[in-house]
């Protein structure tokens, strides 16, 4: 039987997903449904002095208002509200605790009613009088207040003064606005309420997360609160921590003893977490043979007035070039905004946009190719903790890259390759990601008729979670696919972290082929029993389980079916719950990288840009599905062309209000802005990263595609935008 | 969103007899705008008269040798007509820069007259803004006003109407034929939408109990020279920072007529009597279509975010009667720009 880790699997969900069978949390219908909908706060920060619900509640079909003058008893200390990705500083919002306002679109009142019709037109009926404080939202007008955040990257050398002697020194600042995550879920929670015991169905990237989170708010018993996702319509870690809606639904269903679904609108979804809007100084210094002496990269990045979101845009020059000195250091500016939170590449996407945009800055003042420079530059350690990698085959993603995309063939003087109006561009750039695993437990339940399932309470956010769990679980047992059932998102299962940091496959799939190893062993056991057993003798790495049966590694012909193995024990099922291992190593660095080839065409008169090409070749390990993976990393190429062309949430800092709360105005790319996107999966095996080999891929994609495109709108015209989006009055100068 | 009720109305006749009867009922037909807007509470009318069944339906030709457009003509229709297509390729093209196919398959003829602004403040129901709520003052004018008006604009607004399809229709110099309680009327393109001035809430002359029942096309059409260039924040489904429609007639490369009108930049197509002036009887060349585009902006003020639409605009109308003039209209599906 052929392997199908590593063979292009179609999603087992996709016929769910595609028939509307698949159900997500706005959709579970039960009897009484009581439908919740929010009022929010049209001012950023103040205190409520009055609402008035009178006209809500004579609205026929309204049950009730809740607000925070008569909301049922919650928990009152921080702790309770501290979710797993939680930032340590802080204190977390608690929605409908007091008359406080702290952002704009804050839930300030939930109307429920016997439908959503109904809740909504009373929803618009409830007045607020407000006590209006002064707000800041304007990053920039608040850059001078920023502080640094704990844990430093530690200097090395002196990067000042290493940069003041360099022959060739680049020094520029960029800007990355505030960006959404626009899932096409909007966030909703149904939450039935049976006697006192909740049964909640979220739209969550972590169910035990909400699970425990709701435990704290309402002080309940971990078996009075049970939590499930088994789909999600995008997350891409605005479902990390629990959402204020699925407090309000959880708070509901109590009051009235009913169930409860509260579903946001996309407006109020802008009121949620958000890529926090990032300023970034980089100052490179070379020496004339084009290797550096000197980094520095500095980012103030935002984060609310009430917790410390920080995810470190800088170091990460230390995992790619190598430099005798460097400086980083990421601050924070608090403004009156709900707390940033992580979305895709939280970190990277951003420092890492800077970065590269500076690498190319820096190769164009050493009239060096860009790919030169950072092959000129490539560090085989790194440098942070001067540590080799479990694998890194960066150089060869620039050879592929490069020549699949026909770098060869650029010219390397800017504005020097047209075509009719346009001005055609090359840029590259690199990227780079970490490659993690968490603690995890995976049940399998294999029975006797040769079907397995396989269970832990994983989150599929739309990666293809499921799938590879029954490729995996297949290729370890020994089964066809078709045989395996796979069970996630309920908080019930087995433990699983939160479906994030691109850590899920590594680490579910690990948990897996321990736990499966457990099953193998049980059922050696059972064959060695049988008589005049063929495996006598064998010890448990001394099979595999293949095609139903369990085979001698050694002779193939010693085998027993796993049914006959499984009867002659008398055994109907073998249940075997492992936890993958996670190395407390720290003696090499885990990552992935990637090097990203872009071509756009720029109308030069009228500063049109297109992007017409992409390349990204990515090593990130053992990949366990070219299919899925290959459409994740094509996701994350066309969200880099919508962060570096179109992505901006647009405030009016007058009123701390975002304006273009929506998804006509708010502009990611469509059909007509994507056009060819060519993706590499460069070879990396990996021994030491973990058993498997996995690395994952949830972040890389999008990393360093901003900067490429944004190194070629600068080789198509000249013209070097550093702010974030580039729109073409950016490229062009109209007036 | 409020409640309201819904009515169809059998014929024109009484689809003016229930609007009449009452101020705060609106016509609904294809519903891709007024749907939103109630949805946003922008728009609360007590009663929807379902207008779209009316057998406003055909595209004949006129004895005028022009084209009559029924006013419940869906979008598309119109659009893929042949003889919109043969004669008015301008028109079509217009409309296709516009929306989505699904969009266009709901939009009205007579409705697209009638969408409202696209601008941030108007939608946003806890913002000022004299359009939505009279006399609470405009929020664009010192806010994110990137897509608002640099033309025409007032002290009161600065929205701008966001139709494509009606950019190609002021160029071609459509009439509107409207019904009301004393009878029918028709009114010119250019007279249909207004300037804010100080009563932005009106965006046309359309009076409360008027319906729209057809646009007319004049004889002309200027199939051979013309072109539609629409530039936006991404390449599709966008509304326009600034788009131009352009149709010349030409002797040789003398140009003997032309239209010209923006959309983007004000509250109703630009158009101006002086830029197409300028263009007749000269050479069709760049120095002629630079000056056409002088006159065309005379008078255009940014307002800080969108100041650069002022030199776009001008680029744009450049480009576009260049197009008209090689008779390389802007295509609609190859986004790059010819």
């Amino acid at each position: 039987m052929a392997s199908y880790i590593g063979s292009a699997t179609s999603r087992i969900d996709g016929r769910a997903k595609v028939t509307g069978e698949a159900k997500y949390a706005g959709e579970f219908n039960v009897a009484g449904l009581v439908h919740g909908y929010v009022v929010d706060s049209a001012i950023p920060k103040g205190r409520i002095v009055r609402i008035d619900t009178s006209g809500a509640l004579g609205v026929a079909g309204v049950i009730d208002v809740l607000t925070h003058r008569n909301r049922p008893q919650m928990a009152d200390k921080d702790d309770a509200y501290k979710d797993e990705a939680a930032p340590e500083k802080g204190s977390p919002y608690r929605p409908l605790y007091d008359d406080r306002i702290l952002f704009s679109g804050q839930p300030l009142a939930l109307v429920l009613a016997e439908d959503w019709e109904t809740a909504r037109v009373a929803a618009s009926l409830v007045k607020i009088e407000y006590q209006k404080e002064p707000h800041v939202t304007d990053l920039q007008a608040e850059r001078a207040k920023a502080f640094a955040i704990d844990k430093p990257e530690k200097p090395r050398g002196d990067a000042g003064k290493a940069f003041a002697s360099a022959a060739v020194r680049h020094a520029a600042e960029y800007f990355i606005p505030t960006e959404h995550h626009n899932p096409m879920e909007l966030f909703a929670s149904t939450v039935i309420w049976d006697n006192g015991q909740l049964t909640v169905y979220d739209k969550t990237q972590g169910v035990q997360n909400v699970q425990q989170y709701l435990c704290g708010v309402f002080k309940m018993k971990a078996d009075e609160v049970r939590v499930m996702s088994p789909y999600m319509g995008g997350g891409f870690g605005s479902g990390l921590r629990p959402q204020y809606q699925v407090v309000l639904a959880a708070l509901a269903a109590r009051a009235l003893k009913r169930p409860v679904r509260v579903m946001l609108s996309r407006a109020q979804m802008y009121a949620l977490g958000h890529r926090p809007a990032s300023i970034e100084r980089l100052a490179l210094g070379a020496n004339s043979g084009g290797t550096l002496e000197a980094m520095t990269h500095e980012a103030i990045a935002v984060t609310s007035q009430f917790e410390e979101f920080a995810r470190n845009d800088t170091g990460w020059g230390n995992l790619l070039y190598k430099t005798p000195n460097a400086k980083f250091e990421h601050t924070l500016v608090k403004l009156d905004v709900p707390t940033s939170c992580d979305m895709r590449a939280p970190g990277a996407a951003t420092g890492v946009y800077a970065l590269e945009c500076a690498m190319d800055e820096l190769a164009v003042a050493l009239k060096t190719d860009p790919v030169q420079l950072r092959l000129q530059c490539y560090s085989d350690r790194d440098q942070g903790g001067d540590i080799p990698y479990t694998s890194k085959q960066l150089r060869e993603c620039y050879r592929q890259g490069a020549a699949a995309f026909g770098w060869d063939k650029r010219k390397a003087e800017p504005r020097s390759m047209r075509e009719g109006n346009d001005l055609v561009g090359w840029g590259m750039a690199s990227g780079v990601w970490e490659a993690l695993q968490m603690p995890t437990t995976v049940r399998i339940v294999l029975t006797a008729n040769g079907h397995a399932e396989v269970a832990t309470a994983a989150s599929d956010i739309g990666t293809g979670t499921y799938t590879i769990m029954a490729q995996v679980a297949a290729d370890m047992l020994g089964l066809p696919i078709d045989n395996i059932s796979v069970k996630l998102g309920d908080s019930t299962l087995p433990q699983c972290p939160l479906e994030g940091g691109s850590w899920i496959a590594s680490s579910v799939c690990n948990a897996i082929a321990n736990t499966a190893r457990a099953v193998r062993d049980d059922l050696l056991k059972l064959a060695i029993g049988m008589k005049d057993s063929p495996l006598a003798g064998a010890g448990v790495d001394d099979v595999a389980l293949i095609d139903g049966k369990i085979v001698s590694k050694r002779d193939a012909a010693h085998a027993v079916s796993i049914a006959s193995a499984m009867q002659a024990g008398n055994a109907d099922r073998i249940t075997r719950e492992e936890a993958n291992k996670v190395a407390e190593d720290k003696s090499h660095a885990r990552n992935v990288h990637s090097a990203i080839f872009a071509e756009v065409k720029v109308d030069e008169q009228l500063g049109v840009i297109r992007v017409t090409r992409v390349v990204n070749a990515v090593a990130a390990g053992r990949i366990l599905n070219p299919k899925t993976a290959h459409s994740q990393v094509m996701g994350g190429v066309v969200w880099g062309i919508g962060m570096a062309l179109h992505e901006e949430t647009l405030f009016d800092h007058r009123y701390g209000r975002v304006m273009n709360a929506n998804i006509a105005e708010y502009h990611v790319p469509v059909n007509a802005d994507v056009h060819d996107i060519k993706v590499i999966f460069v070879d990396e095996p990996d021994q030491i990263v973990n058993p498997l080999g996995i690395k994952g891929l949830g972040e890389i994609g999008i990393v360093g595609v901003a900067a490429a495109i944004a190194n070629a709108v600068y080789h198509a015209t000249g013209k070097r935008v550093r702010d974030l989006p580039i729109t073409l009055d950016k490229v062009v100068q109209f007036n | 969103m409020i409640p309201f009720q819904y009515a169809r109305a059998n014929d024109v006749a009484d689809a003016i007899k229930q609007i009449a009867a009452d101020p705060s009922a609106k016509f609904i037909a294809g519903g891709t705008n007024l749907i939103d807007l109630i949805k946003y509470d922008v728009e609360g009318p007590s009663r929807l008269v379902d207008i779209s069944h009316l057998p406003l339906r055909s595209i004949e030709p006129t004895s005028a040798g022009g084209v009559m457009i029924g006013a419940m003509v869906p979008n598309t229709d119109l659009a893929y007509h042949p003889m919109i297509e043969e004669r008015y390729p301008l028109l079509s093209r217009a409309i296709l820069s516009g929306a989505s196919q699904q969009l266009r398959n709901m939009a009205s003829t007579g409705g697209n007259l009638l969408q409202r602004t696209r601008c941030f403040y108007f939608y946003d129901t806890a913002m000022p803004c004299n359009k939505r709520e009279p006399g609470s003052g405009c929020s664009a004018i010192e806010g994110v006003n990137r897509i608002n008006a640099i033309l025409g604009t007032s002290e009161a607004c600065i929205a701008t109407h966001p139709s494509d399809m009606c950019v190609a229709l002021a160029a071609l110099e459509a009439t509107v034929h409207v019904t009301g309680p004393a009878g029918t009327r028709s009114i010119a393109f250019a007279d249909f939408h207004r300037l804010p001035d100080n009563t932005p809430q009106r965006d046309t002359n359309l009076e409360p109990d008027e319906i729209i029942t057809a646009i007319e096309l004049p004889p002309k059409g200027f199939s051979t020279n013309y072109s539609y260039l629409k530039i936006r924040d991404r390449l599709s489904y966008a509304f326009a920072l600034v788009s131009v429609a352009a149709a010349l007639e030409l002797d040789g490369d003398t140009i003997k007529e032309a239209r010209l009108a923006l959309g983007g930049v004000a509250h109703k197509p630009w158009r101006s009597s002086a830029a197409e002036a300028a263009l007749l009887g000269q050479r069709a060349d760049a120095t002629a279509f630079a000056q056409a585009a002088d006159w065309l902006l005379h008078g255009a003020k940014g307002y800080g975010h969108n100041n650069f639409k002022i030199g776009l605009a001008r680029r744009a109308i450049i480009r576009t009667l260049d197009q008209a003039a090689r008779g390389k209209p802007q295509s609609v599906s190859d986004k790059k720009i010819r």
